[in-house]
Formats: C-alpha cells, sequence, structure tokens
C-alpha cells in the first residue's frame, strides 16, 4: 500500500492504495465518485475522462499513485457553487446525451477541448473528440453543444436558458 | 442545482422539451447498475473458455478457492441441477431444434467466451486476480464457424443434435392466399436479378458494460440488472430457477444503452443470483469491455439469396428470399424470431404481386445472436433497396425512378401487401421529394456526370434507400400467431396524488430514449397538468408491476398509448365526484384543460383539486371508491408503419479505397411527433449505427473461432472523426393504429441508413463497372472491387476486414493460444 495525497473536486483526499490501483477505481471504489465511470478495458473509450491539474486524462490510463499530490476535477466538481458549467448546459439544451453513460466523460473532454481551442471549427471539434465513444447521439447533437458552449464561452449567453436547441 | 426550463406556449405534444433526464447524467449523480454498493458486496469475476468447440476434461479451483479474499467458486458441475436452462421465448417451429444453454458449461463449451467457472470474492480485483488461478484442461473439438458450412453440416456445433438446422421457416404468398406464385413469377420474368449479400456479424456495443447486482438479504431476491426488459427478465428468472415470480423484484436502475444488446436473459444474471443466494451476501458482476464484445450476444450475421423478376419496363413481379441466419451456439431470448421479423419486410414500400421467404436457422460455435437496432428489418431493407439499385442498373433508370414506379402510392392507404400486412398509412413521394430537395439531387448528379467524364481520381457515389419497417411491436393475436412467448401490449397507471402530483408508472423501460420527459408530455397535455408536476416511474418491478418492457420501437406507441388509456380514465373517476362536488349532473361536466366545469356556468374544479377531494373521502357520492388512480393496458389493432426517403453523397477515392461522406439527408415519416428533440436525436444515433455497418463495423474471428475485434482497438465504433452532421426533417402521416398517431422512431436510422450508404459506394464505382462491395465497404475492399470486379463480394470475409491478421498470424495464435 502506498499512501497518497489527491484534491479531488476541491476536497483533499488521502488515502492508502495499492500501487497497481488505477485512477478511475481510486475514485469510484474508494472515495465513491461513481460519476465517473468505465466504458472499456483499452483506454478506447474515454468514458472515465477527468482532469489532472486542469488537463484531460482518461482516469483508466493513469495509476492512483500518478495523482498524488496532483488536483482531480470529475464530472461531480464541474459545476460551481450550484451553477453548471456552459458545457454541461449546452449539452442538456442541445439534447446532446441519451443514455448518458459516455457523458461525464464527454463533457470533460470538451472543456478541455474548449480551454485549448476557443473557437473551435466543426472539423476540429471533431477530432478533439475523437477519443470519446458515443453510441446513442451519433454526435451530431455533441458537435453541436460544443459549438454553443464556444460561442457562450466568457460570456454570459450559454449559461441563459434561452432559446431551444436547433 | 435545477435547470430552468422556458416554458413553450401552448400544448406539450409536439414541443421540443429539453429532457428532465438530463440534469443528474450531465453532473455524474448516476445509478448505473456498477455504481450500486451494499455492505457485505461480494464480486464476481468469470472464467471463459478459449476454445470455440471443446470438452472440459477437468477443472481444478484449489489454488483459486485457497486465494486471498476469495468466498467461493462456482463449476458448472456444482450448479448442475440448480442453474436450469436459459430461455428461449421464440421458438418459431414444432420441430425447433436447440441445445440446452446452462449458465456455467457442465462438460462442453460450444463458442469462445463461454462461461466455465466463476470466482466470487470481496473485490472485483480479487475476483480476478483468482480466476486466473483456475485451471482448466480442455479436449478441443472440432468447431463449426462457418455459416454456409454450417448449413452443410460439415461440421457439427452440437453433436448430439445431429444437424446444424434449428428450424426452417417459410413465408409463401401463394400458400398465404396473399399474392402469385413466385415461380410463375420468376419463370415469366423478362428481366431476372439473383444477388447473394452478405449481412456481416455485428456487436451491439452499448456504452455501458452489462452488470448485475443481485441482493438476497431481504423477503424478496432483488435484481439490478442493466437490462432493457426488467418485467421479461423476472419472469425468466422465476421459470428458470423455479423461485416464486413473487419472490423477485428487478429493477433496472440507469441504463446505459441497449440497443437490443440488453434485450436477453443472461448467463450472468443466473450466476449473479445464485451466488447471492449460495453465500447470502449481496453480489455483483461487472463485465469488462473485452467481455461484454466476446459473450454479449452478437447481430445480423446472415446469408441473403435474393431472386427479383421484373417487367422490362422495371415493374417488378415477384422476390424470392433465401435466407440462412447464423443463430450461433444457443437460442437466446428471441434469436430464432429476429430474422422472422424481417420477413415481412423484405417488400418494402413496393406493391409486388409474388413473394415467397424461405429462412434456415443454423447452429454455429460462436457467440449466439440476437435482436440488434432494427431486428430483421434492416437485413430486409438492405436486399430489397440493394436489389432496386441494381434492377434500376440493368435497365439504366434512375434509383429513384424505378422506386417511384414501384411503390404505394399514398392514395392507395390502406394497403395490404403481398405478406399481409395492411399499411395504414404513409407518403413516400412526399418524403422523397422533400428529401431530394434537401440534398440537391439534380445538381449533384450532374457533378457526379463531371467528375466521370473527366476521370477524376475521386468519384462522387449517391445513394438512395427508401424503407418502412413494422414497429409498435406488437399486436398480441399476431406474436400468438408466430409462436412468440408473450403478448405485445403495454401497461400504464396514472396516480392523482392529493398534493396535485402526479405518477405516471410506465411498463416500459428507458435506457436513453427520453421516456420520462416524453410521457410527461403526454400525460400533461391528456390531464392539464404542468409537466413539472408530473414523474415518470419505471424500471422497477416492485413499483411498475405490469409492463414488457422497451425494443423494436414500441415504446411510445404502445407504452404512450396506455399513459392516454390510463389518463383517460382518470378523468372519466374524476367526473362523478365533480358532478357531485358542483352539484351538477355528470352529463353537464366538461373536462378542459385540466378543468371540469358544468356546462354552461362557470363553476368548475381543477383537477388537483379533486385529486384532493378524492383522497380525503370526506364528500364522495354514494358507491364511489376514494382516489383517482387508473391502470391501463394498450394492446395495438394493428403495427404501425414509419417510412422514410435517405439520400447520401460519398466522395469515393479510387486510388486509395477511402470514403468520405459529403452529405447525408433523412427524411422520415414516424407518424406524429411527441416531442421533435427527442426524434432527432433517435434518428441521428440510428443514422450513425447503420452508417457504421455499412462502413465499419465487423465482429471478425480467426480461423479457430477467437474473436479477434475483442476490443474497441479493432471492433470499429465510430468517433466524431469518422462521421457528419446530418441533414434531417420529417413528414407526417399520422398512424391510425394507436390513438397518438404515432408510428415509432428507435430504429429507422439504423434501417434505411445501411443500403443508402453502401448504394453510394456502389454508385461511385458504376465507371468501373462495380456491381456490389461487401459490407463493411473498407477501403481495401473498394480497391479490390475497383481492380478486379469479383473481390468486393466474393472473398472470405475475415481476410479482408483484418488484413493484419495473415494465415501465419492466426496459425500462431492458436498453436500458442490460451491452454
Amino acid at each position: 500500500m502506498t499512501r497518497i495525497n489527491v484534491k479531488v473536486d476541491g476536497a483533499m483526499c488521502s488515502d492508502d492504495v495499492e500501487p497497481r490501483t488505477l485512477l478511475v477505481h481510486y475514485l469510484r471504489e474508494q472515495l465513491g465518485k461513481t460519476g465517473t465511470v468505465i466504458g472499456c478495458d483499452t483506454s478506447n473509450c474515454g468514458a472515465c475522462t477527468v482532469h489532472l491539474d486542469g488537463r484531460s486524462v482518461k482516469s483508466c490510463n493513469v495509476l492512483a499513485v500518478q495523482a498524488d499530490g496532483h488536483e482531480v476535477t470529475t464530472i461531480e466538481g464541474l459545476a460551481t457553487n450550484g451553477e453548471l458549467h456552459p458545457v454541461q448546459k449546452a449539452f442538456h439544451e442541445c439534447h446532446a446525451l441519451q443514455c448518458g453513460f459516455c457523458t461525464p466523460g464527454m463533457i470533460m473532454q470538451s472543456v478541455d477541448l474548449l480551454n485549448e481551442n476557443s473557437d473551435p471549427s466543426e472539423e476540429e471539434i471533431r477530432t478533439g473528440l475523437e477519443g470519446n465513444l458515443c453510441r446513442c447521439t451519433g454526435y451530431h447533437n455533441i458537435v453541436k453543444a460544443v459549438q454553443q458552449a464556444a460561442d457562450g464561452a466568457g460570456s454570459a449567453a450559454v449559461a441563459s436558458t434561452s432559446g431551444g436547441a436547433s | 442545482m435545477t435547470v430552468t426550463e422556458d416554458r413553450p406556449a401552448g400544448k406539450e405534444i409536439g414541443s421540443p422539451r429539453k429532457r428532465k433526464e438530463d440534469q443528474r447524467l450531465i453532473t455524474g449523480r448516476t445509478k448505473f447498475t456498477d455504481n450500486i454498493q451494499l455492505p457485505g458486496m461480494l464480486h464476481l469475476a468469470m472464467v471463459r473458455s478459449p476454445f470455440a468447440h471443446a470438452t472440459i476434461t477437468n477443472i481444478d479451483t484449489a489454488e483459486a478457492k485457497a486465494a486471498p479474499n476469495v468466498v467461493m467458486v462456482l463449476t458448472g458441475a456444482d450448479v448442475a441441477d440448480e442453474q436450469g436452462a436459459l430461455p428461449c421465448a421464440w421458438p418459431i417451429s414444432e420441430d425447433q431444434k436447440a441445445q440446452p444453454h446452462p449458465s456455467i458449461a457442465v462438460d462442453r463449451v460450444a463458442f469462445a467466451g463461454e462461461i466455465v467457472a466463476v470466482v466470487v470474492a470481496r473485490s472485483a480485483a480479487a475476483a480476478r486476480d483468482a480466476a486466473e488461478l483456475v485451471d482448466v484442461d480442455y479436449d478441443e473439438l472440432p468447431a463449426a464457424l462457418d455459416l454456409k458450412e454450417a448449413a452443410e453440416d460439415t461440421v457439427l456445433a452440437h453433436p448430439d443434435l445431429g444437424t446444424n438446422k434449428s428450424a426452417f421457416w417459410q413465408f409463401d404468398s401463394a400458400g398465404a392466399g396473399t399474392g402469385s406464385a413466385i415461380d410463375d413469377a420468376i419463370r415469366d420474368a423478362e428481366i431476372l436479378i439473383e444477388r447473394e449479400y452478405r449481412q456481416q456479424r455485428l456487436i451491439p456495443a452499448f456504452m455501458e458494460p452489462r452488470s448485475f447486482a443481485v441482493d438476497p438479504t431481504g423477503e424478496q431476491i432483488t435484481m439490478w440488472s442493466a437490462t432493457q426488459v426488467p418485467h421479461i427478465l423476472k419472469l425468466m428468472l422465476a421459470l428458470t430457477l423455479g423461485i416464486p415470480e413473487s419472490k423477485l423484484r428487478v429493477i433496472a436502475p440507469d441504463v446505459g444503452g441497449g440497443f437490443g444488446g440488453k434485450l436477453q436473459v443472461t448467463p450472468e444474471e443466473v450466476i449473479t443470483l445464485l451466488a447471492a443466494r449460495r453465500t447470502g451476501k449481496p453480489c455483483k458482476y461487472t463485465e469488462t469491455r473485452s467481455e461484454s464484445l466476446m459473450a454479449a450476444h452478437h447481430g445480423r450475421d446472415q446469408w441473403q439469396k435474393l431472386t427479383l423478376a421484373a417487367k422490362a419496363d422495371g415493374t417488378v413481379t415477384g422476390l424470392k428470399v433465401d435466407l440462412i441466419a447464423n443463430m450461433g451456439a444457443y437460442l437466446g431470448l428471441v434469436t430464432p424470431g429476429v430474422p422472422i421479423l424481417g420477413a415481412f419486410m423484405f417488400n418494402g414500400i413496393y406493391k409486388f404481386p409474388a413473394y415467397q421467404f424461405n429462412c434456415t436457422n443454423v447452429f454455429t460455435n460462436m457467440t449466439w445472436t440476437d435482436a440488434y437496432r432494427g431486428a430483421g428489418r434492416p437485413e430486409a431493407t438492405y436486399a430489397i433497396e440493394r436489389m432496386m439499385d441494381q434492377l434500376a442498373l440493368e435497365l439504366d433508370m434512375d434509383p429513384v425512378e424505378i422506386r417511384e414506379k414501384n411503390w404505394i402510392k399514398h392514395e392507395e392507404f390502406p394497403f395490404t401487401t403481398v405478406c399481409g400486412l395492411e399499411y395504414d398509412s404513409g407518403n413516400y413521394e412526399a418524403a422523397t421529394a422533400r428529401a431530394k430537395e434537401m440534398f440537391g439531387y439534380d445538381e449533384l448528379r450532374a457533378e457526379q456526370k463531371r467528375r466521370r467524364e473527366s476521370n477524376d481520381p475521386v468519384q462522387l457515389g449517391i445513394g438512395v434507400s427508401t424503407f418502412t419497417e413494422m414497429c409498435g411491436l406488437a399486436p398480441s393475436r399476431v406474436l400468438g400467431s408466430l409462436n412468440y412467448g408473450a403478448g405485445g401490449w403495454e401497461h400504464a397507471s396514472v396516480r392523482m396524488l392529493p398534493s396535485g402530483k402526479v405518477e405516471v408508472v410506465t411498463g416500459t423501460s428507458p435506457h436513453g430514449q427520453g421516456h420520462v420527459t416524453a410521457w410527461s408530455q403526454i400525460a400533461a397535455d391528456r390531464l392539464g397538468v404542468p409537466f413539472e408536476d408530473i414523474e415518470v416511474l419505471h424500471g422497477d418491478t416492485q413499483v411498475s408491476h405490469k409492463g414488457l418492457d422497451t425494443y423494436g420501437s414500441r415504446s411510445l406507441v404502445v407504452g404512450g398509448s396506455a399513459v392516454v388509456a390510463a389518463a383517460d380514465k382518470v378523468i372519466e373517476r374524476a367526473k362523478p365526484i365533480a358532478a357531485h362536488l358542483l352539484e351538477a349532473s355528470v352529463n353537464d361536466i366538461e373536462f378542459k384543460d385540466g378543468r371540469f366545469s358544468v356546462a354552461g356556468t362557470d363553476k368548475g374544479m381543477a383537477i388537483g383539486e379533486l385529486a384532493l377531494a378524492s383522497f380525503s373521502a370526506h364528500n364522495l357520492p354514494d358507491g364511489v371508491e376514494p382516489g383517482l388512480d387508473a391502470d391501463a393496458t394498450f394492446d395495438p389493432a394493428n403495427f404501425s408503419f414509419p417510412h422514410g426517403t435517405h439520400l447520401c453523397a460519398l466522395e469515393v477515392d479510387t486510388e486509395t479505397g477511402g470514403v468520405k461522406m459529403r452529405k447525408y439527408v433523412a427524411v422520415d415519416d414516424v407518424g406524429n411527433i411527441v416531442n421533435p428533440l427527442l426524434v432527432e436525436g433517435q434518428v441521428h444515433g440510428g443514422l450513425v449505427q447503420g452508417i457504421a455497418q455499412a462502413l465499419w463495423e465487423e465482429a471478425v474471428h480467426d480461423s479457430s473461432g477467437t474473436l479477434v475485434s475483442a476490443s474497441f482497438v479493432d471492433y470499429l465504433v465510430p468517433t466524431a472523426a469518422d462521421t457528419i452532421s446530418f441533414d434531417t426533417d420529417r413528414t407526417v402521416t399520422p398512424s391510425t393504429s394507436n390513438p397518438l398517431g404515432t408510428k415509432g422512431v428507435g430504429e429507422a436510422g439504423t434501417i434505411a441508413s445501411t443500403p443508402c450508404v453502401v448504394n453510394a459506394v456502389v454508385d461511385a464505382l458504376k465507371p468501373f463497372g462495380v456491381i456490389d462491395v461487401q459490407m463493411p465497404c473498407t477501403p481495401e475492399r473498394i480497391w479490390k472491387a475497383i481492380h478486379d470486379r469479383g473481390a468486393g463480394g466474393a472473398d472470405p470475409t475475415e481476410g479482408e476486414a483484418m488484413p493484419h491478421f495473415d494465415e501465419k498470424d492466426v496459425a500462431d495464435r492458436s498453436e500458442g493460444g490460451a491452454q
């Protein structure tokens, strides 16, 4: 067992983990952060995407011990002070989720994408989300949601609930 | 945290309401089965056969049992008297042959991935570690792997059966009295086209791996399951294991997609229940993705031989279909019936005078097949829509024109088809005209002509596809006539709570479709209560005690209609109470927009006030029971028949075989729309799944029967970067078989898109004389088709789809493979 200290969604956590423990298993099983889910075993699906020090990582591809001394944000810590993140809102408004299983990872990756490039083209969005699989939506509305969030980034436009999904 | 909604003006039905379901899903407050952790919970890991067909000669579990934190190890022998056989609810013939399907193999395995032992431990990691220590000895047997060879009984998948043929099923229009004789049509044909198409094996690949948790500690055994069918599962578990139905409770919490893949009663569910019962502790099993791809049921996998007879002017005079359908190793819940769901659809939207459908269901030593989005109908649509293109090619006609010549005109509805189905409504002309307009059909044809004339290395292909499907499964009587084990009705309750809130209980079991939102819209309109005041409850057999669950685009058509019927009963129950309280005759009570009023007066009461009055029951008319709650069960009199026209333009790089989609237009007619946002979402997702069959996905096995596409590295579920944004629109001809006038949309996109895309690929290759490319149309297959016309459909699937597994690699793998 190895002792790790990780800040997860704003709270300091100090835990003993087996060195082989994956970050996603630590989050889910030890911290109860079940909002982050596991969709595959080959790092293809991206359902487990979280932020490590502000950048997206697939948490099935990171050992818990590698997060020692770092800060992790999961889907559960994305909203601040009860206010949804603009990307969360855009996913809701654009009907960018159906079963919702890929959604935590998809949202975390979209946030990272927009942090890198605040005004992405459709192609840049599609390429930026290539590591996250969705089986329900056909990606059409996910792309739209990211576009909508980008359009409103830094302004209040996304935060309002005006307009429909089209 | 709440998401504020704008309240659209006017009626709820037809409004693009944003989903009630989203809030918890976008914030990670989900209840997927794998999230459930109960005190003392034990975890299961499966030991699976690496061989497609083998005798189990010995299983040594001693080392695994001695491993840290292991509680129990089970083998087939341990549970042989207890586990029963997994159910098949759809025997298609009296003499159907089937091998009993044990949850844990006892002495023989029949596909790679079959469970041979189970480790139960205090953690999932401990269980998986110990599973590695289970030592199984096998004697490998010859495996039936090639579908056509299996149909010839070259190698037997189950030697005791004496044959691989499970059943034969025929529909003949002359015999049924619904049309003329196919032999006459073929004899008299001026044009006869014969083709053979391959429906490759697909994997549903829902994003949430299957997960099952069982708590045996109460009076009832509670199972949480990532299932589409909690009600069917409860009944089937009871029958399989001899547990009284009343002692079981099944909960489908948040379920992460299904696409037919979770329409099953699985070995893993039975095993988790047995483990919980034996240990007396809550038990959970969550599969890995690799296990899911290998051992959750697969879809499609047919060879289709088609003979189309036509006149020289393009009028089709008959169609004969000969199918070989791969059951895999066992018959799942509806495995034998999947091809039969297509039997009535090969005639599509057309007026064929003669039709014959012959289907042979065949066992192989592969993962069993069962429902996958569309189930039978995509196969049928693919076949006929490819054939219509072949006919157009033969006659040098425009593919839209040949379809128009043969389809049912809008004024001919209701129309009884050559299969005896009555198509109640539709307008193929309108959908096609709209699609052509949105697509810019004539302009794209002009561009195609230019590219052909200039020998552009990048050719443009234009694909056309129309479709209809039988949806709204299903009239119980029809299911009975097809030997299906259950009915097709659906149940709903409307509970009027004393606070004025409303609970709608539905027997459907959503796993992404948005039923909670749509059912709220239906109930809001019917009862005149705010959308926000309605809660929709589902997926727990103790709350929703009656239902037939979600599959086959049935939920809105059948389940939504049950909500309508239950709401109407509530109103009828309320009327005498309203009359009593308003001191009027019941005949004078009118109900509108949530208010009961006395005709010709301004006296009235809101439905919520009546709910409270009937709850308190202080002043009810004599003989009237307290409460306004009502139950209803809706059994449709007919199927519904959504239809649509899809057009696709794609570029094929003839030097590399690469395909790039340019434009995709889908105009669907799914009847009346409850929520256009949800409808579009269903179409988008369906399109990508259908396009994926055309271009990317295939379950590929090596020569020893091992699935080589057993991870998302090799099983090509498309990404955002592979796909484009779609142009969708609708025409509306309401269904006449249900009160909402809806037709069902879950499968539409998947059904129409596959032939549309393949037609476009083949169209692009027309200058090269190519008439077919086998699915998935990989760059290699397209390149080969250009350079050798025959190669597109003739070569073995394995070699082409997975070129990096050459013969030598395969041989090495099987020699050094799992022992």
